[in-house]
């Protein structure tokens, strides 16, 4: 099963939405509830990401019965250096940002935490992908 | 304990989010960092904050927290409210400020 949504880079008055959605998703396919909240994180995490940094992506949700695939997708700035983007307390985000309670370098470490696989290519000036794989078995 | 409980124990003001008062709260967080909340809080915390804007509701609702404190007199901000009352998430206010709120708090729900 494939879904799409689309996010739009700035806007954090609709950062979660699509979250929110497929987490709707999980729940009415009946993915166990420790599954569902692990990857929620993540997912929300790579959404703000995306609104936070990029001008817009796509998140593309696959899940088989083995398990959920998740692709985050942005044309944004790209990350210069991945390592120190993994940091915990590193963060390009803007003073805006950051008063609003986000960008405390803490994002790229709870997606670590809750994907069972993380995988994040980017390139400069082009956009960053970032793949989630949450395993059902 | 629900959270009308705590509402009526600490005598805070109900923005909105009224359908949810019967919500049960099973612990507390506090934090003002999106992330650290999204990272640590726990299905039916209620979440103390100073954030008074709509992300603040995205994240409650994500993780299903019982209910939002905004300390110190802050009040939401009305695209915050409205997303309140849509997702029955109750967002509460308190002129206390965030040491005193905690302490009473585990003091209500450590009970």
């Amino acid at each position: 099963m494939k879904f799409k949504y689309e996010i739009e880079g700035g806007n954090f008055s609709k950062a979660g939405n699509a979250s929110s959605a497929v987490k709707k998703i999980l729940k009415q396919l009946n993915v166990p509830p420790a599954t569902i909240k692990k990857l929620v994180v993540a997912l929300y995490e790579g959404e703000v990401n995306v609104v936070a940094h990029a001008w817009n992506g796509c998140i593309y949700v696959d899940i088989d019965p083995d398990r959920i695939f998740v692709t985050i997708e942005d044309e944004g700035p790209g990350i210069p250096d991945i390592g120190q983007a993994m940091q915990e307390g590193y963060s390009t985000a803007s003073q805006a940002v950051r008063e609003m309670g986000f960008g405390a370098g803490m994002g790229l470490s709870n997606m670590k935490k809750n994907a069972d696989l993380l995988n994040i290519k980017s390139e400069v000036g082009k956009g960053t992908t970032v793949e989630i794989t949450t395993l059902l078995k | 304990m629900t959270v009308n409980e705590i509402v009526e124990g600490l005598n805070l003001s109900v923005f909105g989010g009224k359908k949810g008062l019967s919500r049960e709260v099973t612990g507390g967080y506090i934090s003002d960092l999106l992330s650290d909340v999204m990272g640590n809080a726990s299905e039916g915390d209620i979440w103390a904050t100073l954030q008074t804007h709509k992300n603040v509701m995205a994240v409650a609702s994500l993780k299903e927290v019982a209910a939002v404190i905004l300390v110190k007199g802050l009040i939401p901000d009305e695209d915050m409210l409205a997303q309140s009352n849509e997702e029955e998430l109750p967002v509460l206010g308190t002129e206390m400020e965030t040491f005193e709120l905690a302490g009473k708090l585990y003091g209500l729900i450590k009970k």
